[in-house]
Order: structure tokens, then sequence, then C-alpha cells
């Protein structure tokens, strides 16, 4: 069971499967690729269930790695790994991928096995972010998954889909490039290495790690998005198709945070202590005022946009007041966000592909016509707003706590979320579905096929099993989490 | 006096394609009636002999013959090799693009294989003469072929152009030479390199000339502010002779600094490197600002071409710290990797604008390119390969280039230069992004197919997997590389 490279198989099966479904040809083979893509997805899934079910949760360190040498010359190795922090995401990922590939099965008409093979292989290349254990080979994957979803949002996107595709793309280069400085200078600090784990255990005097601290912010907080630097997501959300706007709220979004706690916190403690007002201070500058910024919007797409920079600035809330509940908390958001933002993306994306709109204001009644939609939209709006029982609650319930032993102040402002979060959740769930039968076209709407109540209903039992018994996913983070703050507690100085 | 016969052997590449190119002519005046096809044929039967040649006569340790004008070393023969190689993959390429303009002469591939033996004197010379003359050699080739169009203003144009100011570049660098050779009283790179450590030279002669030859260097790397030039030649050029000026050239300019630079003049690194910091630098912002705004491909890529020498040039400069030496190795070799790297995706770039132009259709203009991934997704995919490896983002060979050049400028601790690299290099993303852009976003406005040779088609496909797999397997060029450079510091 150990020899067999896990972590390899749960990155290159949807790569190379990518590469076949991409080598299916034009949009005669449609049919074709539709089914190898899923049956890609579904290996690609396969291969990472053993993850769990192998995994040891009694210990933080690194498990299934592997490591090979691959740049020798610059002490490149091609090192594999999952912890508790990491291991839940490659898992979440595969699935989400199931899921984007089943919601573009009849929307996507053209190009069709391009769209197939470029989700395959960002879905590839995110396994290899969440598992890198080498600087360099995490770069190379960060970077090249941008490619993909450049080019899904560019082609298949909405009338601004060029704007927004560039603005995405260069956003994201700038931060990861500086990025790659910090990475430099970490290899030649370390002697000559580019391995994660050991640049955790290197001492740095306080002002380099300020600025690594910083440049590590600028890639990560970019791709979060952190406030300032949140103006690409909105637009990349409202221009890209469905299954682009869940993959980027799902797993895109968790990148960043994955970083904060692979990079900043471990390689650079005493900066991230410094620095921890500010991080906390814009984070609460997220969760509030882009609630408010959400609690306006006309349209669907950029109401669940803003709602995620939103519920983002409480993951990163949780990772900056340094306690066990602050980071569990954050880390159990980061997936209950996968699976809520991903279920909100697709239910907006079931009404856009019968009404072609996005405007709340088209809508209204849908109750009426969508009776078994409706009732999942429900579920989903609730579990956005962080109702008990969903698996929204749990996160914010326990970053709530966490902030409130660290400061009562801070976790007060950040509870306010709880408020914002359901008046924009609720307040558009009740435009778009309640009241009377609002236009003739809503009238004409069918409600969801056997597909669609499917992979709704697989995420929905995903929502309510996590918010009823979050256990299995705390159970495995523990020990990662504890060694995480134990070691950013002591000063590398 | 006595006369010695000198060592032929390490020389045998050269004497070779310098009889070729005899028999070429010859056979190409005696044969008129099969003479292009012969030409073109024997010429690339030529590069092929010679790297065999260069393969077998290459020894392990630095020989030095003809009285140490000339020299055969690692460095030499490895660039040699790339040299033939990218000159016949660039003839390749370029011999159906120049019969659909009836310009296919039998004198073309001659020139071309004149311009190699230039340029593979350039990189075997020791001495300032051979320098000069193998530089002269290769300009001389590339002034007459840029003008090979000889009924299109805009190449006649660019080939006076390029012929003028390569013509004072010669002098500028001629001038340099005498001043080194006035402050140190030889010619011969290894003499100068021991006067200046005896510190036996007149130091304000030796800067003078230090500065005319940096300039003649940069002119001949196309860098700011000698890259005036570039655009306009890029342009006004035949497409097949951009691509020959913009691929190999680059490799001999690049093995012209590391002689003359490293070799004879290491001593004063701490001077030049000053000058190359300042020079890279521009470059690097200039040639990103000034792309964004070109419609024309081949100024676009004239433009990235500048920043992209402006990034060997950072290898160049990173290698002494403080008159450490101990990263000169890394970085020297960083930056031919870089050159090497550069020389792979520019024959691919311009390789596709030859396959979308066919008989009086220049595909010149950036929009020529819209909608390629609906007329031919493959060749769409291989010019994103090149776009998104020259922007520098993984797994592209394109993305280690820049990683190692950053990396030997970060060991040398210039970390304001490592952050304006890559700040330009995110404003360099842009153009090439507008490219894949037109190629995937938009509705091709061009709808004939793309018909291409089928060794062009094979070739180019070729071209553009070797950037991706170089990107997932960097390492054997980087060692190469490296190990090349070895022998010779």
């Amino acid at each position: 069971m150990t020899d067999i490279p896990l972590l390899s198989l749960a990155i290159w099966i949807p790569i190379i499967g990518g590469l076949l479904v991409l080598a299916t040809g034009s949009d005669r083979n449609a049919p074709l690729a539709r089914m190898l893509a899923f049956a890609v997805a579904v290996a690609g899934f396969v291969v990472t269930i053993p993850l769990y079910t192998g995994f040891d949760a009694t210990t933080s360190a690194m498990q299934f790695v592997e490591m090979t040498s691959w740049v020798p010359r610059f002490n490149i190795n091609y090192h594999l790994g999952v912890d508790g922090l990491s291991v839940l995401f490659v898992i979440l990922n595969a699935f989400i991928t199931i899921l984007v590939v089943m919601a573009g099965w009849q929307v996507i008409q053209d190009k069709v096995a391009q769209y197939m093979a470029a989700f395959l292989i960002m879905s590839g290349l995110m396994n290899g972010i969440f598992s890198a254990l080498d600087g360099v080979l995490f770069y190379v994957f960060f970077e090249a998954s941008l490619i993909p979803l450049y080019l899904v949002i560019g082609i298949w996107g909405g009338a601004n889909r060029v704007y927004a595709a560039i603005k995405f793309f260069l956003y994201t280069l700038l931060g990861s490039l500086l990025m790659l400085i910090a990475l430099l200078y970490l290899f030649m600090q370390s002697g000559g290495s580019f391995s994660i784990l050991d640049w955790h255990q290197l001492p740095l005097p306080i002002e380099p790690q300020i600025l690594i601290f910083l440049a590590f912010l600028v890639a990560f907080g970019v791709k979060v998005p952190m406030w300032p630097v949140h103006t690409w997501l909105p637009d990349a959300h409202v221009e890209a198709p469905t299954g682009g706007s869940v993959v980027l709220a799902a797993i895109g979004l968790k990148l960043g945070a994955y970083g904060f706690l692979r990079f900043s916190l471990p390689i650079v403690p005493d900066a991230a202590q410094q620095l921890a007002p500010l991080m906390i201070t814009l984070s609460l500058i997220a969760v509030v005022y882009i609630g408010f910024v959400a609690l306006v919007q006309a349209d669907m797409k950029k109401l669940v946009a803003y709602s995620s920079i939103s519920h983002m600035g409480f993951v990163t809330l949780g990772f900056f007041i340094f306690n066990p509940l602050g980071v569990e908390g954050a880390l159990v958001q980061m997936i209950s966000h996968g699976f809520v933002s991903g279920a909100m993306f697709l239910c907006i994306g079931v009404l856009y592909d019968r009404m072609h709109s996005r405007q709340i204001a088209d809508y209204g009644g849908v109750v009426n016509t969508m009776p078994k939609f409706a009732a999942f939209f429900m579920l989903f709006a609730m579990a956005n707003s962080g109702l008990p029982a969903t698996s929204g609650f749990v996160g914010e319930f326990m970053v709530v706590l966490g902030a409130v032993q660290f400061n009562f102040w801070i976790g007060f402002v950040a509870a306010t979320t709880l408020i914002l979060g359901a008046a924009y959740s609720l307040w558009m769930y009740k435009r778009v579905v309640f009241g009377k039968v609002a236009n003739k076209h809503v009238a004409e709407l069918e409600d969801i096929n056997g597909r669609e109540f499917a992979f709704l209903a697989i995420l929905a039992f995903c929502v309510l099993a996590m918010g009823l018994y979050p256990f299995p996913f705390t159970e495995v983070m523990h020990a990662s989490v504890n060694e995480l703050l134990r070691h950013v507690a002591v000063s590398k100085l | 006096m006595n006369f010695v016969v000198p060592d032929f052997y390490p020389a045998a590449a050269e004497i070779f394609v310098a009889v070729m190119a005899l028999v070429i002519m010859l056979a190409s005046t005696f044969a008129r009636s099969i003479a292009r096809g012969l030409s073109y044929h024997l010429t690339q039967a030529t590069l092929i002999a010679a790297a065999f040649i260069t393969i077998f006569t290459m020894e392990g340790e630095v020989v030095y013959t003809f009285s140490n004008l000339f020299i055969s070393d690692l460095m030499g023969d490895f660039l040699k090799l790339m040299i033939y190689f990218s000159t016949a993959v660039a003839l390749l390429y370029g011999r159906a693009y120049l019969g659909d303009r009836k310009i296919d002469k039998p004198e073309f591939y001659l020139l071309a294989l004149l311009m190699t033996l230039g340029m593979m004197v350039m990189v075997t010379a020791n001495h300032m003469l051979p320098m000069y003359i193998g530089l002269e050699m290769m300009s001389l080739a590339l002034y007459t072929m840029v003008a090979f169009d000889r009924d299109s203003p805009r190449a006649t144009e660019a080939a006076m152009k390029y012929f003028v100011l390569g013509a004072l570049a010669s002098g500028l660098l001629l001038y340099g030479m005498s001043m080194v050779y006035g402050a140190t009283g030889s010619l011969e790179f290894s003499a100068i390199a021991q006067a200046i450590y005896n510190q036996s030279a007149n130091q304000t002669v030796l800067m003078f000339g230090l500065v005319f030859l940096v300039a003649g260097i940069c002119f001949k790397l196309g860098v700011v502010p000698f890259h005036m030039w570039v655009p306009d030649v890029y342009q006004g050029a035949p497409t097949a002779v951009t691509l020959i000026i913009a691929s190999a050239p680059k490799l001999a300019a690049f093995a012209m600094a590391v002689r003359l630079l490293i070799w004879a003049l290491f001593d004063i690194a701490h001077e030049w490197q000053l000058m190359l910091m300042m020079v890279a630098a521009a470059s690097i912002v200039l040639g990103n600002l000034a792309a964004i705004a070109q419609q024309n491909i081949k100024r676009m890529l004239a433009y990235s071409g500048i920043s992209h020498m402006g990034f060997v040039l950072l290898g160049l400069l990173a290698g002494v710290v403080d008159g450490d030496r101990h990263f000169a190795l890394n970085a020297y070799s960083s930056a031919m990797f870089y050159a090497v790297s550069y020389v792979i995706m520019s024959l691919a770039s311009f390789g596709m604008i030859i396959l979308l132009s066919r008989a009086g259709f220049e595909a010149e203009n950036i929009d020529d390119f819209k909608g390629l991934n609906r007329r031919s997704p493959w060749y769409a995919l291989m010019m994103l390969f090149v776009m998104f490896s020259m922007a520098g983002v993984p797994f592209f060979i394109g993305f280690f280039a820049k990683l190692s050049v950053l990396q030997a400028v970060v060991a040398a601790g210039y970390f304001w230069l490592a952050v304006l690299a890559v700040v330009m290099s995110v404003i360099g993303a842009f153009y090439y992004l507008r490219v894949v852009k037109l190629m995937y976003f938009d509705e091709p406005v061009d709808v004939s197919p793309i018909h291409a040779p089928a060794e062009v088609r094979v070739m180019l496909s070729v071209n553009g997997l070797a950037i991706a797999a170089l990107g997932l397997a960097p390492q054997m060029l980087m060692s190469l590389c490296a190990y090349a450079l070895l022998g010779s510091l």
C-alpha cells in the first residue's frame, strides 16, 4: 500500500488524462471527451481516498512522502507529502473536479475537449500545489495552474471575459514573482536547499523575515484574496463559466490561505507575530466592509464572489490569532467554503443556463416553477450564512470563539459576519426564489434534471454531514495544527 | 625565424565549413539548373557534418593553435554545436518562405554558411584579430541577407540601417581593441589578462578601451542604448532572415562577451559589471514597455528580444562579488543557459510567423494570430508554449532560464535588480498574454487553411514540444552549460 505513489497519481492522472481528452480533438467527438473526462475525474478522486483512510492522524509529520531529484543543478527535488493541513484539500480538489465535469456536461457545447482538459489539468496542478514540499516545485505548480484558468475564463467566459482573464493572470503573476525572489533568498540563506521543511528550521534575523513575509503576503494575499487586492476576483467570477467559478472559489482561493500556513507562519514566525495586527485588521476589513459590499450587489455571481472574500477574511483572521481554535476553525471554514461556495455557484449556474441572466432583478418566484431546486438553494444559502447544523457554522463558530479568547472586540467585530452573511445570502434568496412569478421567463423554467439533482444532492450531503459531525475533518488536522502553533511560538531570531 | 606548421586538427570544423562554402559556390555556378536545391541541401549537409566533426575533434582540455590565435575549448564547441543547430533549423523553416517570394537563390544558403563560419571564428578566437574578422564575416553576410529581397524598399532600408549602424559598432569595437592594445601591449586575451593582473597596464587608456568594447558587444547583442537597429531590422528583413538574426548571432555575441570581458578583462570586472548593470536594467525596462505598444509581431518580438538579452547580461554581471570569484561559474553558466533557451524559443516564435505566412501574405501583425485555435489547435498550442515560456511561466524552459539568472543575481546580492526584473516580467507578460488571447479568445479573420511543407510542420512541433520537455527536465541542458564553461574559466 505504501509503495504506491498516491500523491503522484493524484497529480498526474488528471494531467495525463486531460491530455488524452485534449487528443480527442474536435467537437464531433464531444460525447467521447465528456465520458473520458468523467472517468478521469472519478479515477483521480478514487486515488485520493486512500490518502484519508491511510492517514495517520496522530503525527504531524509529512506522510505519503515521495522524493526524487529533479534538477540537481539547483538542488530542486520532486518532493511530495501531505500533513493534516493539506491532505483534505487534495481530496476536496479531486472531488470538486468530478462536480465540475458534471456541471459542464450540457452547457458547454463549444470546444468540449479543450474545456474538460483544462479543468482536469488544472485539478492535477492544484493537487501538486497542496502536496509540494519543495519551494520551486510549489512555485511551478502555483504558476502553471494560472494557465488553464486563464484560458477557461477567456474562452468560455462572459462578455467582458478578456479583461477579467488578463487581470486575473497579471495580478497573480505579480504576487508570485515576488514570492520567487523570496524563495531564491531562502535558497541562498539555507546554503542551497529549496526544501520547505528545511526552511522551517532556518534561523533568520527580523528584517529579512519581514521582507519575506511581505513578499509572501503579496503572493498569497492576492490569491486569497485579501482586501485591498481583491478586485480581480469579482471580475473573474462574473466572467468565468460556472465550472471556472466553482474551481476558483472552492480550490483557487484556498491556495493562498494554504500558502500562509505552509510558508509564512512557519518560515518567518517572528515577522508573522509582529505583523499579526496588520493581518487581523485587513481580515476584519474584509469581513465587515466586503460583507456590506456583498449586500448591495445586483448580480448573483458578484454577490457570492464578495461573500467569498468576506469568508476568506475569516480564514486569515483565524490564522493570525495563533490559537488552535482559530487555526482549526479557519481550516474547517476553508473546506466548508469549498463545498458551499461551489454549491452556490452551481446553483447560480443552473439558473443561468435556463435564463441567461445573473441579475437578481430578472428573477422572482422561482420556487413556483423549480421547487426541488429551491430546496437545495435554500440549504446552501443557509450554509453560506452560517446556520447551525450546516458546515458553514462550524468553522465560523470556532474562529469567533478563538477570536474572543484572543481579544473580545476582535471576536465581536468578526461575529458581525453571522448577521451580514445571513443578510446578503437570505435577502438574495428571497428576491430570487420567493414571491410571485416575476415574468414569463421564470414561468417557463424547468426544474432540475437528474444530473443536476445528483451533484446538488452530493454537495448537500457534504454540507450537512460536515455541519452535524465535523469530527472526521478536525481529527486529521489536530496534530499538525498543534505542531504548527508550537513551532510559530518559538522565535527564530 | 623558422616556420612551424600549425596544428590544424582543432580547427577541422572551421576548415571544413570554409571549404564547403567554396564548393557550394562553385557547384551552384556550374550546375545552374539544379543550383537551388543543391545549394540548400549541401548547406544543411555541411552543417550536420560540421557538427559531427566538432563532436569528434572535441577535447577535454583547452587547446591553442595558430600561434595562440585560435582556441578550442568546451564552451566554444558547445556554442558551435548550438550555432549549427539553430542555423540549420532556421534554414529549414525559411526555405519555403523564400521560395514563395522567389528569393531562394543559391547564394542565400552560401551566405548563411559564411555567416556560420564567421560565428565559428568568433567563438573560437583567442585574439582580438580573429574575433574581429569573425564578427565582420558574420555581419557582412547578415547585411546582405537582409537586403536579399532587393525589390522590397523596406528590406533595403533595413539593410542600410543595419549596415551603417553595424559598421559604426565595428568601428567602436576596433577602436576599443586598439586602446586595449595600447594599454596592455597585446591583442591576445591571456596576455591582456596577464598585463592587467600585473598592473602594468595604463588604467586610463584601458578604461576608455573597455567602454568602447562594451559598446560594441552591446550593439551586437542588441541591448539598450545600442538597440535602435533591432526593431527596424527585424521588421524590415524577410522573416526567414529575421529568424536567423534572432537566433545564432545572439550566441556568437554571447561568446564574444565571454571571451572579451571574462577572459581578457576579468580583473577589471568591477568596472564592466557596473556598465552591464545599467545596460541590463535599461534593456529589461525599455524592451518590455516598448513591446506592449507594438502591433507588428516582428517588432514585438524584437523588443522582447531586447529584454531577454538584458536577462543574459544580468547573468554575466552577477559573476564576481566584491572580488570573490566563487559565484562566477554559477552566474556565467546561467547566462549561457538563458541565451541557449532564448534561441530555442526565438526559433519557434519566428517559425510560427513563417508558418502563417504564404505567397503574397505576410503574417506580420499580431492580429494575424486571431483565432488560431479555431484554424489549428495544434499550432495554437505550440505558440501558447512559446509565449508562456517567454513570459517565464512554468513548466516551460523560459521559467528555468529566468530562475537560474535570478538565482545568480540574488546570490550576488543585487536584490533591486531582481525585483526590477520580475516587475518588468509581469509587465512583459501582458503582451505575451495578448497573443494567447488573440489565438484563443478571438474569432479568426483569416480563415485560409495553413499550408506548409511537412518538414516545417514536423520541426515546428518538435521545437514547441522541446520547449515544454526542456521545461520538465531542464537539468541536462543546464549541466551541459555549466560543464562547457567549467573548463574555460
